[in-house]
């Protein structure tokens, strides 16, 4: 009895732990906004979106414009260093660090905003 | 049973064993780091040559696991009984030396992390993707081979599945060959005789490479093998040699005459430096005349002659695939029938190879980890062959 | 057998597996079909209507001259360097007819086959045609087994030797993944000519659509003789050569 209620009061801490919310990573959102849909379904569900829409895009030639990782670079990169993957603060890099879920992405991917590239590459 | 000498490995010697390979590995594991980390730039691997030491590796260990089970495969499905006793430790032999070439392979891959990729996206006119079916079922079912010798209830299904062995690994040889088979546009490749030859180079390799194995484990034990036994087997591996010897020789020939080949096969077998080197004296003199020497020369034929011989046919079988599989690639590709053409990418330009210690590592690692599996399945279970006891004199 | 877990003869149980896999299922299934939703807005999947190819005139390709490499190198981000282990996607080819002694220059890069071997040799499906023609490297898939390198007759593939840093947001390249030309891609999907093409001082790389009868290319490959490289293997390249 006793190592039961023990127990359900560990699990209770990890509740505990998310309402605190004080160790939450500060992300640099670049310009930010919202433009698929709202950040908490984008949290769960970002990496379905990306690897749904890479297949799409690569293999039947689907460009959505709202869609595109280009896209989302756009925006989200930080508005100091044009990246989203440059610092621990980085839009991509913030939350993936504190989750420690290793980002392949930007093996290939560029991480930085296009429009900055250009500029880099024109000189 | 008891009738039989119990064989046990000395435990000191056995962990020292274990110690060497492992440091092996372990180093093999290292190039693999460090290829991981810097990518390939660091091995002698380029544009033009593409596969390299890695490959002559992995190609040797995955046809000689196949061709180990020969051994046993005369067991089961002829009905030998010498044979029959050592098909166990073939059946080991084949697990270990797959296990160390898959591992070179998939570990010389740019993206190993993605086997998991490989696994689910299948492209069914991809011999690749055969092989990932075949090399596995090999695994699969050479283990349930094995059960089939070992668990006494199953004693009634080890011919079937015997045949079932046999049969697959022809297939599987059959898919290692294919694999330069179909490789259309080179001139080293894309011909019929490419899986045929291999099936045969596998009986050869193979059985070496047992002889090698099975000599050492006898030495290690402190027992002494019928003379019988092991002449017989050396007059087996001779008719091996020939019959590699016959479809290396029937492949070149062929070219040969061809005009359009004549160009390829100047380089590989006259001017190509240290590709008829390796052919000449590796493969051809080293690699089979020797042995063959060694095994049928009156007055010699027996015990260390013959240890000699399989372990110069192994050596042999790395020169021929070193020669087959880089030879092939540093002869440029015809892209223009009838033209001199020069490039910034080497078209018409012979490609110089130079191997990097990475690569040497890397196929090390591979041996570490089949001798590792084959010693510590010999210590572990009942892999060494009872014979009956022999007289010395 | 004990039948403890059974109420009112309903094994409770099994019950309770269905339930948890059905549940576990609709989770697996749900991303996918949300995802269908947002998907639908733009369904412009390429047709195999077109068949996007190059009709290279070689007489007027000069030796010695290397714009469509430079352009091809700037606008994918590839480091023009020659080394073995750098990327080529395009090069140049100085040709002489060894019967004749006739001397000429094209420009070689992946000649987007009809059947093409990268693709029946790729064992994760990276290697594969788009509807339209183009043969691409899907890097997603890619393992990085350099078999479609061996199996390309026109060496057209290159292999990343090191780590790339600062690609360009168009051209996604990376280590350990085979990569060639894309004709572009990038540029064709937004009604652009590749990069070469626009990039030739002698307009010798003539782009368009082969199976649009009234488009220049086609009519260009119906009145002028041209031919494939390695025709013999019977690929069906897209890309044709004038004048070799």
């Amino acid at each position: 009895m006793r190592l039961w209620l023990a127990s359900m009061l560990l699990c209770l801490c990890v509740p505990a732990a998310w309402a605190a919310e004080s160790n939450a990573p500060k992300l640099d959102i670049g310009k930010g906004g919202q433009c698929v849909e709202e950040p908490q379904w984008m949290r769960k569900n970002h990496m379905h979106l990306l690897k749904h829409q890479r297949d799409e895009t690569l293999r039947k030639g689907v460009r959505d414009e709202k869609l595109g990782l280009k896209n989302c670079i756009e925006c989200h990169a930080s508005t100091k260093d044009d990246s989203v993957i440059a610092r621990d603060d980085s839009f991509c890099v913030g939350c993936h660090r504190y989750e420690a879920v290793k980002i392949d992405c930007f093996e290939c991917h560029s991480g930085k905003r296009k429009s900055a590239w250009l500029q880099r590459a024109a000189k | 049973m008891s009738a039989y000498p119990p064989m046990y490995l000395k435990t000191r010697f056995y962990y020292a064993l274990l110690a060497a390979g492992g440091l092996i590995a372990m180093i093999g594991m290292y190039a693999v780091y460090m290829m991981e980390h810097h990518g390939h730039i660091i091995t002698g691997m380029n544009n033009q040559i593409v596969w390299g030491i890695p490959h002559v590796f992995a190609i040797f260990l995955v046809v000689a696991a196949s061709g180990v089970l020969n051994v046993a495969s005369i067991g089961s499905v002829f009905g030998k009984t010498v044979y029959k006793t050592r098909a166990r430790l073939a059946g080991l032999l084949s697990i270990a030396m797959l296990a160390g070439g898959l591992t070179v392979l998939m570990l010389d891959l740019g993206r190993p992390d993605r086997i998991i990729v490989a696994a689910t996206n299948y492209n069914l006119t991809s011999v690749f993707a055969w092989n990932i079916v075949l090399y596995s079922g090999m695994f699969g079912l050479t283990a349930v081979y094995l059960w089939t010798m070992m668990e006494r209830r199953m004693s009634p299904w080890s011919k079937p599945a015997g045949f079932a062995v046999f049969a697959w690994r022809f297939i599987l040889t059959t898919g290692t060959g294919l694999i330069f088979a179909f490789l259309i546009a080179r001139q080293a490749y894309g011909s019929a005789i490419l899986p045929p030859m291999f099936i045969v180079l596998s009986f050869a390799w193979g059985l070496a490479v047992f002889m090698v194995a099975q000599t050492a484990l006898y030495a290690w034990n402190e027992k002494t093998l019928d003379p019988a036994i092991l002449q017989r087997k050396a007059r087996l591996l001779g008719v091996f040699i020939l019959g590699s010897l016959y479809m290396v020789a029937t492949y070149h020939l062929t070219n040969l005459y061809f005009a359009h080949q004549s160009g390829f096969e100047r380089f590989i077998l006259l001017e190509g430096g240290i590709y008829p080197n390796l052919f000449w004296w590796g493969y051809v003199w080293f690699g089979s005349l020797l042995p063959l020497l060694l095994i049928y020369t009156p007055g010699l034929g027996k015990g260390i002659c013959v240890t000699a011989a399989s372990l110069l046919v192994t050596l042999g079988g790395f020169a021929l695939l070193y020669v087959f599989i880089i030879g092939g690639q540093a002869y440029p590709l015809e892209i223009f029938p009838g033209y001199e053409v020069s490039s910034s990418f080497a078209d018409g330009q012979i490609t110089s190879y130079d191997p990097s210690v990475y690569e040497f590592l890397l196929g090390f690692g591979g041996l570490a980890i089949a001798f590792l599996i084959a010693t510590l399945g010999v210590h572990v279970l009942d892999f060494m062959p009872h014979d009956k006891p022999h007289n010395t004199d | 057998m004990n039948k403890a877990h059974k109420i009112n003869g309903i094994d409770i149980r099994r019950r309770g597996f269905l339930k948890t896999s059905l549940g576990a299922a609709a989770v697996a299934v749900a991303p996918g079909m949300l995802l269908f939703d947002l998907a639908h807005g733009k369904p412009e999947v390429v047709s195999g209507k077109v068949r996007w190819g190059m009709l290279i005139d070689t007489t007027q390709c000069k030796t010695g001259c290397n714009d469509c490499v430079t352009a091809c190198n700037k606008e994918n981000g590839l480091s023009g360097d020659n080394k073995p282990t750098d990327s080529q996607w395009i090069r140049k080819v100085e040709l002489k007819d060894a019967g004749s002694g006739r001397e000429l220059s094209l420009p070689m890069m992946c000649q987007h086959c009809e059947n093409p071997p990268c693709v029946d040799v790729c064992p994760t499906t990276a290697s594969f045609k788009r509807a339209d023609g183009i043969v691409l490297v899907d890097k997603h898939r890619c393992i990085g087994c350099r078999y479609c390198m061996m199996a390309c007759p026109y060496k057209a593939r290159s292999f990343v030797h090191e780590p790339l840093h600062d690609q360009s947001p168009d051209v996604p390249r990376g280590k350990g993944t085979v990569e060639a030309c894309t004709l572009c891609v990038h540029r064709v999907d937004q009604g652009m000519q590749p990069a070469c093409a626009d990039a030739c001082p002698n307009r010798a790389i003539l782009f368009g659509d082969l199976n649009d009868p009234q488009s220049e290319i086609a009519k260009k490959v119906r009145s002028v003789a041209s031919v494939q490289v390695r025709a013999d293997l019977r690929l069906n390249p897209g890309i044709r050569y004038q004048g070799l």
